[in-house]
């Protein structure tokens, strides 16, 4: 179910999309409005993990470490979530780049004219963690997990920089796409698995899902102590 | 052809704000209306009610409500001598794909441009003499004027339910509105939204340096209000989920909360969501619509005939819907000739980043158009001898809610992305950081334009629109001018501690700066048929059952938000219509 993708009705629109011109119709449109179902605030799924390998969700789970470390602010990038939010968001359609214009001929072109991937988020997260790993293995003989945190960083800030040898893959946008989905992870609502119990949103004062401020937008420069809310509690 | 649907008075290509206005007028004159509109059904209560409304990732990250280039990208490319390519990710432009348009998702800053913006050649011709102008710079006046305008305006701003304070009432200028405005016949059907600490920071700053801010009209509801169809709306609860959102307290004027519960109720109007039109179709001599192609959404082919063709499609999507549907010259940028996707333009943004020490702006709280701005800069409010470049910009400061996730990277220049560090700056920004947000008139020119690319096709084989555009030299000269404007505003805002200066223009443009989404131009109206497309009541020169309406009607971009003036230029088409067009079919201007 693509909760984040917009109703039912639009996704088999995109899944079509980028499907021959004379393909088949969209199928799968719901053919009767029913209450609620276009529009559930779903949980994401419990239990293992729907795309992501065990090693790539371990190399993942370190990375988000290094990136929202664990410190007196707040939990660390991996006990907030972020690699279950990663793994359900590639198996849904972000990772199958439904949005994307996805046609070919592909060329590279001016860096004005942006990113030209032929690879889905999901391939890229493949090849990328699979290139990282293959690096790492070259390099130190061991995972990105297994090595200290002053080494990571520093394969971080080498990829930030797009200097980290990765064969086929550029590191800079492979560092940036996961950068992105790591600070989605930290700060998105819980409803899509990560920002446990709110803390992004308790380290920095916001008050997560509230929809009402008339009370208090007469109270200017006040510090507020807001309680922090999910959608999580809007959909029990 | 097996699909003909029963002819209609006039069919309306996409329901945003100028196909509902437009519909709303025809239905009520008593035409027989059929709206095609290739994005699905949404309403408050359904789609984006409060218990799934504030949700950043859905609506602002993942953009669920904006119109994906998988269903429709353009290629993009800043000269003619580069070869255009896809903009095949999420970019700044934001279309809309819904029953609603754009309408349901913007920000909610309803302007009205000044009568400068509408006759911008007479007035630099009169106040500077012709040298003042850029080589290749397109400046022509529209046709139509701000007087002509002015009750248009009005109505628009009564249907769409905004909050403001009027600056200039017949004449009178009024403490705490905008006295730069073009003059009003009545005050703004609201009172202007709440202030805030940003708010009153900046305008104590601005007044210091002698400038005039006031509140920007907003369509958020400052009270409960009903509009002039009988559509009650609610009070505006400044939540912050506003920008990428639906209103889930139908407090945003929108199509969908303020005309399109009228629409539903007349049984001469007709909608069909999640159809997508092709083209106009012409008849033998090319001067005479038919009616439209279109495909609906288990992918069979339709005819709808129709008296009346109102391309409403949004401004990129109806200058590609003429040029597929071969109405109007097309524009050639190597001989100079044709009119259709000519006088393209944008938004020129300049301004700062700033960070202040130790405040608790509490932007969380806020509503899309919740905005202080000063006028002293923008247009042609202030003497721009000896400047080289006509222009300006309204320079504002927006109390529009947080994002999260969209403002990680708003930080003091050299602040880590990552690690400790970052957490610890971002914390701080969140309450401290902000934008002095320079936007600013935009003029077009002859290298930047609009046509059909000859390479990329979307899912129903036809080509997609290609963009050839980039900064041209007066509105580099315009951002640089705001730039410094800007800085100055900056360093007199109480507590401000580091000011960072930005200027879209100072490097290419690309898609992917996400400056500005207000997109202009291309199918132009104007008073000659060899520089434009359209005549000032937005009805095809080449073929007149034709009219088109949204911001492609704009020769030149003003340091304003442009739906107001889309709005009011609907409105003024469809009077037009119908006391004029329907009792004597043909040109309404002799060109």
């Amino acid at each position: 179910m693509a909760a984040v993708a917009g109703t039912a009705a639009s996704v088999p629109l995109l899944r079509a999309a980028n499907a021959d011109a004379d393909g088949a119709p969209p199928a799968g449109t719901p053919a009767k409005w029913e209450a609620g179902a276009a529009n559930p605030a779903l949980p994401p799924r419990s239990g293992g993990l729907l795309y992501l390998t065990a090693t790539e969700a371990e190399t993942l789970g370190a990375i988000a470490d290094r990136l929202i470390p664990a410190d007196e602010l707040s939990i660390g990038g991996k006990e907030a979530g972020c690699v279950a939010f990663i793994d359900r968001q590639l198996d849904g359609t972000f990772g199958q780049g439904v949005s994307d214009y996805r046609r070919g001929p592909y060329y590279q072109g001016t860096p004005e004219q942006g990113p030209q991937n032929k690879l889905t988020p999901a391939q890229r997260y493949r090849a990328g963690l699979a290139a990282l790993a293959g690096y790492c293995q070259r390099e130190f003989g061991k995972g990105f997990a297994q090595l200290d945190a002053a080494t990571q960083d520093k394969l971080l800030t080498s990829m930030e920089a797009n200097q980290l040898a990765l064969g086929e893959v550029d590191s800079k946008p492979l560092f940036e796409l996961i950068l992105q989905n790591v600070r989605e992870g930290f700060l998105a609502d819980p409803v899509y698995g990560g920002n446990k119990d709110m803390a992004s949103w308790k380290m920095l004062g916001f008050p997560g899902a509230r929809y009402d401020f008339r009370d208090y937008m007469d109270r200017k420069g006040e510090k507020f102590n807001f309680i922090p809310v999910s959608l999580v509690d809007s959909a029990s | 052809m097996a699909n003909i649907r029963p002819k209609a008075d006039a069919v309306i290509v996409g329901l945003g704000w100028c196909g509902s206005l437009m519909a709303e007028e025809l239905t009520r004159a008593g035409l027989n209306v059929v709206a095609l509109e290739r994005g699905p059904w949404r309403d408050a209560a359904t789609d984006f009610p409060p218990a799934v409304d504030a949700d950043e990732l859905r609506w602002d990250a993942r953009r669920s409500m904006i119109l994906p280039p998988a269903i429709e990208a353009l290629t993009f490319r800043n000269t003619s001598s580069e070869r255009a390519l896809p903009a095949r990710e999420w970019n700044t432009f934001d279309f809309g794909y819904n029953v609603g348009g754009a309408g349901t998702h913007w920000a909610g800053m309803a302007w009205r441009f000044t009568p400068f913006d509408f006759q911008p050649a007479t007035h630099v011709k009169a106040r500077y003499g012709q040298q003042q102008l850029a080589d290749g710079l397109i400046v022509q006046d529209w046709g139509v004027t701000y007087a002509d305008l002015e009750p248009y305006y009005d109505r628009f701003e009564k249907i769409a339910g905004i909050s403001g304070k009027a600056g200039n009432l017949r004449g009178e200028k009024i403490d705490g509105g905008n006295p730069f405005e073009g003059e009003r016949a009545e005050e703004f059907p609201l009172p202007a939204l709440k202030s805030t600490r940003l708010t009153d920071i900046f305008d104590a700053g601005a007044r210091k340096l002698g400038l005039h801010p006031f509140m920007v009209p907003a369509a958020q509801t400052s009270g409960a209000y009903t509009n002039p169809l009988g559509v009650k709306m609610g009070p505006c609860t400044y939540c912050g989920y506003c920008l990428y959102y639906g209103c889930g307290n139908w407090s945003k004027g929108s199509p969908n909360a303020c005309v399109i519960p009228v629409l539903k109720m007349r049984s001469n109007f007709t909608l069909l969501a999640e159809s997508t039109v092709l083209r106009a179709n012409l008849a033998e001599d090319g001067k005479t619509a038919t009616g439209v192609t279109y495909v609906d959404k288990d992918g069979q082919q339709w005819e709808q005939p129709a008296d009346i063709v109102v391309f409403s499609a949004f401004q990129a999507q109806n200058v590609r819907l003429l040029l597929l549907s071969k109405i109007g010259q097309p524009y050639d940028h190597r001989t100079g000739q044709g009119v259709v996707g000519r006088a393209y333009c944008y938004q020129t943004v300049s301004g700062t980043s700033i960070f202040f020490d130790d405040e608790q702006l509490n932007q969380y709280m806020g509503a899309g158009a919740l905005s202080s701005q000063v006028d002293d800069w923008n247009g042609d409010n202030f003497d721009h001898t000896g400047l080289g470049f006509i222009g300006g910009a309204g320079i504002l400061v927006v109390s529009r809610g947080s994002r999260p996730i969209g403002n990680t990277d708003f930080l003091p220049a050299g602040t880590p992305r990552w690690g400790s560090e970052w957490k610890k700056a971002y914390k701080h920004a969140f309450q401290n950081g902000t934008v002095v947000f320079g936007q600013g008139t935009s003029y077009s020119h002859k290298d930047s334009y609009l046509d059909l690319d000859p390479t990329y096709k979307d899912m129903h084989g036809q080509p997609l629109l290609r963009m050839t555009f980039d900064f041209n030299e007066n509105d580099k000269r315009s951002a640089a001018f705001i730039e410094q404007k800007a800085i100055e505003i900056s360093h007199a805002m109480a507590g401000v501690k580091h000011v960072v200066p930005t200027n879209s223009a100072d490097r290419k443009w690309s898609p992917y700066d996400l400056a500005s989404d207000h997109t202009i131009g291309g199918a132009v109206m104007g008073m000659d048929p060899k520089t434009s497309v359209l005549n000032r009541y937005q009805q095809v020169w080449d073929v007149p059952n034709v009219f088109v309406c949204g911001a492609s009607s704009f020769p030149n971009n003003a340091g304003y938000n442009p739906t107001g003036t889309i709005g009011a230029l609907t409105l003024w088409t469809a009077r037009a219509i119908i006391d004029r067009y329907l009792k004597n079919p043909g040109p309404l201007v002799q060109a």
